[in-house]
């Protein structure tokens, strides 16, 4: 297992220099718990034999939700330390009240706290309550600090090109960040909005712009080595695919509603099968669309990364040679990979951001069908 | 099955932060952002519909330009031509004059010549004739006496006198 070892120390490296650099700010945050969180112990009941390398668990434990943010372990079983920041978890109990604590008050899973206990099921950590009780769960996990992390990225990056172009006003040549948001917005506008919306489509524009800079953003901090997945969790993508949805249903005409439930130009018998058909297309599998296909290509593009490289380690759990042999072949590919999720990263902004103008945009189409259908019927 | 099961709690923050995330970025930075780019796109729009308008005035104004040009061209060679015209003018009528001029004073000149000529001739007819009795009457006097020659001499005379 020596290319693992060289790989965590490699890895911690960068990701400490990462941390240190980019997160200086919540490493102040959660510098009390930092000396609490290096402790030496096995991670969870299924990483328990040692030397065996638990692919599911890795796998899963990169791309799920947790309520600690794990950044590297160093040593192997039984032995290892892990590093990781523990974050705040929230718990509400209607009968047992507001629970607020750090994560680290679980120990990883080994000791239970304030009534609650941690384990892991399938690589994904769960809380249940010791008297199996029911209750809410807001912690602040992993891809909740991605989210809030994205936002405060996002923030900063368009309020601070909002800023330049109030001091600058509109006539000077655009500098740093302005170049690169520019036109973006500018295809959005005219290749996105424009077509799909017609006349209203300054109404949708910041819509439009907030969902793919959302996207976008966290499509690349995904990327990161950090172990964020946000867009790649259906939570998160029902959300947009949610916000989508309203706001269509919220400006939808009459037009709109007369071709689902009395379609134009239909014989009778055909509208008993015709109308089930356009509600579930409308407004069961549009909003479902939206939010698997982001969901699924960003969640499938980590697991095949780390699918990639997990093979290092298979092979190497044959033999160690095999296991050296196969890190170039690994690395091309994971190096390929990553390519193309850069690709996809903002591919899947401009679908989700495209589908969502094409939907609302068919939401408040003024009579455009029944121009035709009135020629039908001359 | 597992991962298509949404965690409560992050849709609930995704939710309220995404909500939130929407209607601050749309008053605090789309607005300002698209606000700055509609009016460069109509700023740009404008300056080349003014741009296209003072070429096609250019335009008009050079062809307007061409056409005085033409004018005073035409004007200048009229002008020369009649200029060349009353040169020619004056040149001739002048030359006439001289020429009538000239005539005139030719003829007068010959008319007084023939007159001087005419008094002079009258002045050598009337010597010649009072040499002629000068003479006459010095020979008649010498002559007289021989009555046959003086009666021819007489009639020789009057012969000559005839003749001329």
């Amino acid at each position: 297992m020596i290319g693992m070892h060289k790989r965590n120390i490699k890895r911690a490296k960068s990701v400490l220099l990462a941390i240190l650099f980019t997160f200086g700010l919540m490493g102040n945050l959660f510098a009390q718990e930092h000396e609490v969180a290096p402790t030496t112990e096995n991670h969870s009941e299924e990483h328990h034999e040692a030397g065996k390398l638990d692919i599911k668990g890795e796998i899963f434990g990169h791309i799920s939700d947790s309520y600690d943010w794990h950044l590297f372990s160093l040593g192997e079983g039984h032995e290892a330390t892990h590093v990781s920041v523990p974050l705040p978890v929230i718990l509400i109990n209607p009968t047992n009240g507001v629970n607020v604590f750090l994560s680290s008050a679980f120990e990883h899973g080994h000791t239970p706290a304030h009534g609650y206990e941690l384990y892991v099921e399938n690589g994904k950590q769960k809380i249940r309550a010791q008297d199996d009780s029911t209750f809410y769960d807001i912690s602040i996990t992993k891809n909740v600090l991605c989210l809030f992390l994205s936002i405060i990225i996002l923030w900063f990056l368009l309020t601070g090109v909002a800023k330049k172009y109030k001091k600058n006003g509109a006539n000077v040549a655009p500098t740093g960040f302005q170049n690169a948001i520019e036109p973006i917005i500018g295809f959005i506008q005219d290749n996105v909005a424009k077509p799909n919306l017609g006349k209203t489509y300054a109404k949708y524009m910041p819509l439009l712009l907030t969902l793919f800079f959302f996207i976008w953003v966290n499509n690349l901090l995904g990327l990161l080595p950090f172990g964020f997945n946000l867009t790649g969790n259906i939570a998160v993508t029902l959300v947009l695919a949610l916000i989508f949805f309203v706001v269509m249903l919220v400006n939808s005409n009459k037009n709109f509603w007369g071709h689902i439930f009395n379609p134009p130009g239909v014989p009778l018998g055909i509208k008993f099968i015709l109308v089930p058909i356009e509600i579930l297309s409308n407004l069961i599998i549009k909003p479902i669309a939206l939010a698997i296909r982001l969901f699924a290509n960003i969640f499938a593009g980590h697991t095949i990364i780390l699918s990639i490289i997990m093979l290092i380690f298979i092979f190497s759990g044959l033999s160690k040679v095999a296991g050296i042999a196969f890190i170039p072949v690994s690395v091309g590919f994971s190096i390929f990979m990553f390519f193309l999720e850069l690709l996809v990263a903002a591919i899947q902004a401009f679908i989700f951001t495209n589908l969502t103008a094409v939907f609302i945009g068919q939401a408040i189409e003024e009579h455009h069908h029944d121009d035709s259908h009135e020629k039908d019927h001359h | 099955m597992e991962l298509l099961l949404p965690g409560f709690g992050l849709f609930f923050w995704t939710l309220i932060a995404l909500l939130f995330v929407i209607f601050l970025l749309k008053k605090f930075a789309w607005k300002p952002i698209l606000e700055a780019l509609n009016e460069r796109e109509s700023n740009i729009a404008d300056s080349i519909a003014s741009a296209e308008k003072m070429k096609s005035e250019m335009a008009s104004m050079k062809s307007e330009n061409e056409n005085l040009l033409n004018q005073a061209r035409e004007e200048r060679s009229l002008l020369l031509k009649e200029a060349k015209e009353t040169k020619d003018k004056i040149i001739n009528e002048a030359k006439e004059e001289a020429k009538e001029e000239a005539n005139k004073i030719m003829l007068e000149s010959r008319q007084q010549i023939e007159m001087q000529k005419n008094a002079a001739i009258i002045d050598v007819k009337n010597q010649i004739g009072s040499l002629v009795i000068e003479v006459s009457e010095k020979v008649l006097r010498k002559e007289l006496a021989n009555k046959s020659e003086q009666n021819d001499y007489i009639s020789k005379l009057a012969n000559e006198i005839k003749l001329n």
